[in-house]
């Protein structure tokens, strides 16, 4: 038997289990999402500004937003119309979408004038785009299954430019089951899946670094591993 | 990927070789939960939410009987706005927006059929029992021929321009209008009661989900725009961005509406402006996407040097 000094990390399976697809998994997956660089509690010194915070307030305002969402899912839709405490709920689903959409568009426009992409950090970017993409068709949705005068509005209203483009004919904005069902199941799915994987991309890639003061001497510069690689430790 | 190529500062960087420092991530996650769930909870406290009462067609016929019967009359003789809307709901020769030479909306046809006449007036007016006045003048009107029917309903489209309401009773001054008079007259009755809004909407059976049908015959009445327009809630009002009640509503919709109020888009391409709206916006969209892909556009954040502000403490005492 080794000693504890000597033996592999946990994750490294028996040699007589290594082709395991489990043991492969695992071992891909360490090495792809690292935990120090998952959970990391040391970042660098550049990472000292309020902007940062927005993606964090983003990601709370959407846990809310799916909390306020999910209590509202247990009674139904028109239980807000009904109830003062569906009203109230409806209202906090109502403040967290606002301040939800707030936040993340402080945050896109932060990541804009550091431009973030830089460093092979595109698909964080992209997946980024995706999220603010994904949400305004929650966000519409939500609208259109009020089951009041908005919603009779803005599905009379939207129609026309969804229809304009072809969409609307498996698009419906005036079938109220159909915008339900993509507004509590197809939409937060999507929107939850891009957020998962735009934080995992932010912290495999790492934070992206200030822009240089000038460039480096002789203009080359290394491979994308080593680029990105600098992001944090 | 190259190891010799160039470096670019609008795509590369260079390794972290700086200092680094402690940086609680999680407890800055918890932190942000409790402030915004504070925040969000202060804020529903002191402005709750709007919920205007949806308009049916009960109630949109009892507030404005008139226009319930123009709008009525307008369904059966097919000059209403879903009569003319073309695809998706119906085939109408010369609809359907365009961006450049392409209908999108033609291209993927009828898939949600809708006809008004058929769908709003005759086929509820059919699920009337008891009724022989009616019966007869559904009779009368579906065995004439086409070129009589459209004298009928000329003459009440005129008639009913003049229409009063005397004792919560809708009152057509007389005119050549054959049975369309009653039928009118007993579909205004069957909204009024509510009746309209359950034959309407149970028309495919028990169970609904959709409302299609009568939000379209709602959305071609005088009365839901007028409702919208008092809530500032029109086109021309920066629409869809805008909640009921003055409250913020979907502001994240900016850019979208913003096209719909100036030029050219509200004048000479306003007959396609939805179309040509949607497509400016996924013009713009995968612009943003593919911004770091897009020599010029990824410079701009090091142009506009805003990132020293942002990295203030990093830059300070850097030349």
């Amino acid at each position: 038997m080794t000693t504890t000094h000597d033996a592999p990390p946990a994750y490294e399976p028996l040699p007589e289990d290594a082709d395991l697809w489990t043991a492969k998994i695992r071992r891909k997956l360490v090495r792809a999402l690292p935990p120090d660089r998952m959970v990391p509690d040391r970042q660098p010194a550049y990472l000292s500004s309020w902007i940062y915070i927005f993606g964090a307030l983003t990601m709370s305002a959407l846990a809310v937003v799916i909390i306020t969402g999910t209590l509202l899912a247990l009674e139904g839709p028109a239980w807000w119309h009904l109830s003062t405490v569906g009203l109230f709920v409806n209202s906090l689903h109502l403040w967290s979408v606002e301040l939800f959409f707030f936040f993340m568009v402080i945050h896109l426009w932060g990541k804009f004038f550091m431009a973030a992409w830089r460093g092979n950090r595109t698909l964080t970017w992209m997946t980024g785009v995706i999220t603010f993409m994904a949400s305004i068709g929650a966000g519409l949705t939500g609208y259109l299954s009020q089951t009041n005068f908005e919603s009779q509005w803005i599905a009379t209203q939207a129609k026309d430019g969804i229809n304009a483009i072809g969409a609307g004919a498996f698009f419906n904005v005036l079938n109220f089951g159909q915008m339900l069902m993509w507004h509590i199941m197809i939409l937060p799915l999507a929107v939850v899946a891009l957020t998962v994987l735009h934080i995992l991309l932010v912290r495999t890639k790492g934070i992206v670094p200030p822009f240089e003061i000038a460039s480096p001497e002789g203009g080359a510069h290394a491979d994308a591993t080593a680029e990105t690689a600098g992001g944090e430790g | 990927m190259s190891k010799n190529r160039r470096f670019n500062p609008d795509r590369d960087v260079n390794p972290w070789k700086g200092a680094y420092r402690p940086y609680d991530i999680a407890k800055e996650v918890t932190v942000c939960f409790i402030v915004v769930a504070l925040l969000v909870i202060v804020l529903s406290a002191l402005f709750g939410s709007p919920d205007v009462k949806s308009v049916t067609l009960k109630s949109w016929s009892n507030a404005d009987r008139v226009d319930f019967a123009t709008t009525a009359i307008a369904e059966l003789d097919g000059t209403s706005g879903t009569a003319t809307y073309g695809a998706p709901y119906n085939n109408v020769a010369g609809s359907g927006q365009k961006v450049g030479p392409v209908s999108l909306v033609n291209l993927m046809g009828v898939h949600i059929p809708v006809n008004p006449s058929a769908d709003f007036v005759i086929n509820p007016l059919t699920t009337v029992t008891g009724q022989p006045a009616l019966s007869k003048a559904l009779a009368t009107f579906k065995a004439a021929s086409p070129a009589q029917q459209a004298k009928w309903e000329k003459a009440y489209e005129d008639a009913v321009a003049k229409a009063k309401v005397v004792n919560n009773t809708l009152v057509v001054p007389a005119g050549p209008y054959g049975p369309v008079g009653v039928l009118i007259g007993e579909l205004t009755s069957m909204a009024t009661s509510g009746a309209l809004d359950t034959s309407i909407i149970n028309s495919s059976g028990f169970y609904s989900t959709d409302y299609t049908k009568s939000l379209l015959f709602v959305a071609d009445s005088g009365y839901l725009a007028n409702k919208g327009a008092a809530e500032h809630l029109s086109g021309d009002q920066w629409g869809m961005m805008n909640g009921t009640a003055n409250y913020p509503g979907q502001p994240w919709l900016w850019l979208y509406t913003l096209w719909y109020q100036v030029p050219p888009f509200s004048t000479s391409w306003s007959a396609n402006a939805d179309a040509l709206v949607w497509a400016f916006m996924m013009v713009l969209t995968a612009l943003l996407f593919f911004v770091p892909l897009i020599p010029g556009l990824r410079s701009i954040p090091r142009w506009s040097r805003i990132y020293r502000l942002i990295w203030r403490d990093y830059y300070k005492g850097r030349v």
